[in-house]
């Protein structure tokens, strides 16, 4: 009895409620990564090209692909402010080419295959990435052949593999899937296949780390199995290196995709995509920089966007970081 | 560290090996066909005498070694010929191109040079620019110098070789008339105005893969700087009263070094991948281009063996980077 009446004395014991609401941790994450402007920016960036892309054909309703041979070579609009005589329509804001079809038509349509492949292959990169580094570093016997394994696939010439692959499957997956569809997969399998051993490795670096503590332990000792162990404790706690290695291999998939298009292996000639764009325009480029210029750009900022988004992703998913 | 190096070469033997198989079922995999464009006149019997003379009559397994041992033994041994004029392989089957009929290695030693030049001045300069720019941002941390660093290597990791080989051929050639756009590499230096052409042509290759590398690097030599400017070693050289530029210059790059040397050596094969496009780019005829024809033209000896000089690349400098770490850090001994 007098020990409740001296507690009831103490101020601090007295409030009955918490005086701020409890903070989730996902808030937290929020906070740390407003501050880092650019990764604000570039993850904003990200979001509206992939909205372009996918609402842009509703909007921008004219055929990518429709020849209009009257109308070719229009620049774009921002020329006639440097040059009054300048070849330009209000219809054709960024130009056509030299067969007449709409650039800006040919941007939406070259970004949706761009970010496709950027998302698929850094999808599929993650998968076995992370199902590799989970297997190794949770179950010891396979840790050896699997580890040896990733550094030999990371001591393959990945950008001569590619181009090898790319050249000599072309023909079959052209024939199983179409000429479109078939290049996708190709194109992804063969970018998805060879970025995967970063992620694998440090998931696997995760994964030895959080084996020894305690919770893992208590899961185990209540008979958990290894694979409710695996998707109930150990891949929520290693989702943010997960996290920002996917970011780095979105960015990684699409300039592949680029350079293997720029050097004349990517998607079929009717068939755009940023870096075919640009190629294709190279040889034209002293009179018609934005040929050159626009997909470029969009290739760059696009790059640049999600590396900002993973600078950023990194310092808010750091509990260390976070809060200073 | 004699242990760790030999125990590491044997180590690389079955690696090689391993690489030089997966490359081989690969094109051994595909579907290609190098009799596709003989002409459809041609009896069968025809075709398959010429299947044999380009070497595809026997299984895949003995193909595979009989190449390894061209590759392994007698390219080597036409290599000493050709150092002390001796005559040991006169006569003997050597890894022929399909579409020369002339020996592989001949045309690989003739593009190497372009690509040596470009590249291994390219990779310098990217050093010699990154490591400055590394240790200023880390001694000025946060500073208008370091957030700009910061702002340009981030950029230069994102926008993509063939994209700024463009921009600048129509800048500096197109605009401005300063720069050739194409890279002449039949050019010889023979005295100073020559050398003036050559300096000129690969001012752009040059800075296109250096743009890369500084951005890499610069990043790895800040943070290393910044990890070992904490440190309580630089607090008892600034409290003896070591001057400022010793500290930091002294003590503190080369502790921060080591680290920062191995991540050059790791870098150097990758660069030879990225000259691959930049030698597109600027119509340098070096071996990427050559890689490129190549798979063109469905050349299956000539991409085999550069694809699997590109992987003896990465794992030598690997090797480089495992035993320059041993040296450089006392801490680290392997054995």
């Amino acid at each position: 009895m007098t020990d409740a009446t001296q507690i009831d004395g103490i101020e601090a014991l007295k409030d009955k409620e918490p005086q701020k609401p409890p903070r989730s941790q996902w808030k937290d994450v929020w906070d740390q990564f407003r501050k880092h402007k650019g990764a604000l920016f570039g993850g904003g960036f990200l979001l509206f090209i992939t909205l372009f892309v996918l609402f842009g054909p509703l909007i921008w309703q004219l055929d990518p692909q429709k020849l209009d041979i009257r109308n070719k070579d229009i620049r774009p609009i921002y020329t006639w402010l440097s040059d009054g005589d300048a070849k330009v329509a209000w219809n054709r804001p960024l130009g056509t080419d030299n067969l007449g079809r709409d650039m800006l038509a040919n941007m939406i349509k070259g970004g949706r295959t761009s970010l496709a492949v950027g998302w698929a292959a850094m999808i599929l990169a993650l998968v076995l990435g992370t199902l590799i580094g989970v297997l190794s570093g949770y179950f010891k016997r396979l840790d050896g052949v699997l580890m040896r394994f990733t550094d030999l696939v990371l001591s393959l010439p990945l950008l001569p593999l590619l181009l090898v692959a790319v050249t000599l499957f072309r023909q079959p997956l052209r024939a199983a899937y179409g000429p479109e569809g078939g290049m996708f997969v190709l194109i992804v399998g063969i970018i998805g296949i060879t970025s995967w051993m970063q992620t694998a490795r440090i998931v696997r670096g995760e994964i030895l780390a959080l084996k020894e503590r305690e919770f893992i332990l208590a899961a185990r000792s209540i008979g958990t199995t290894p694979y409710k162990i695996i998707t109930r404790h150990l891949l929520p706690n290693i989702m943010s290196p997960i996290m920002v290695s996917a970011t780095l291999g979105l960015a990684t998939a699409i300039i592949t995709e680029s350079a293997l298009s720029f050097l004349g292996v990517g998607f079929p000639s009717d068939f755009p995509t940023w870096g075919k764009m640009l190629a294709d325009s190279v040889q034209r480029m002293t009179e018609y920089p934005e040929r050159v210029v626009l997909p470029g750009i969009a290739i760059s900022l696009t790059v640049l966007s999600v590396n900002y988004l993973g600078d950023g992703l990194r310092d808010a998913l750091d509990p260390r970081i976070r809060g200073r | 560290m004699l242990t760790f190096t030999t125990r590491r070469l044997i180590l690389s033997v079955p690696t090689l090996l391993f690489i030089a198989l997966v490359i081989f079922m690969l094109m051994e995999l595909a579907p290609g066909d190098p009799m596709a464009q003989v002409p459809l006149t041609v009896p069968p019997e025809v075709k398959e005498k010429m299947r044999e003379a380009l070497g595809l009559g026997q299984p895949a397994h003995i193909r595979f070694f009989k190449w390894l041992y061209q590759f392994f033994i007698i390219e080597p041994m036409v290599f000493w010929d050709w150092m002390w004029g001796t005559t040991y392989t006169e006569g003997v089957q050597r890894v022929i191109s399909w579409q020369t009929r002339s020996p592989v290695m001949d045309i690989v030693i003739q593009r190497m040079p372009q690509t040596l030049w470009v590249v291994a001045m390219a990779y310098i300069v990217g050093v010699l620019i990154a490591l400055p720019i590394g240790i200023y941002s880390a001694y000025r941390q946060y500073s208008v110098f370091d957030q700009t660093g910061t702002f340009v290597s981030m950029i230069g990791f994102s926008i993509p070789p063939f994209f700024t080989g463009p921009l600048l051929i129509v800048l500096f050639s197109v605009q401005l008339g300063w720069l050739p756009s194409i890279y002449d590499t039949t050019h010889v230096v023979t005295d100073w105005a020559s050398f003036k052409v050559q300096f000129m042509q690969m001012i752009m290759p040059v800075m296109v893969l250096a743009l890369q590398t500084t951005a890499q690097i610069s990043r790895y030599m800040r943070a290393s700087m910044l990890e070992n400017l904490n440190q309580d070693y630089v607090r008892t050289a600034r409290a003896k009263g070591l001057s400022e530029a010793i500290v930091v210059m002294v003590h503190v790059l080369r502790n921060s070094m080591i680290p920062v040397v191995t991540i050059i050596a790791l870098g150097m094969p990758a660069i030879f991948g990225g000259a691959i496009i930049t030698e597109n780019v600027f119509k340098v005829n070096g071996i990427g281009q050559l890689l490129l024809t190549a798979l063109f033209a469905n050349d299956i000896p000539m991409v085999l063996t550069l694809t699997f000089i590109f992987a003896i690349l990465i794992v030598l400098f690997n090797l480089i980077a495992d035993i320059l770490y041993g040296v450089l850090d006392p801490r680290i001994r392997y054995d």
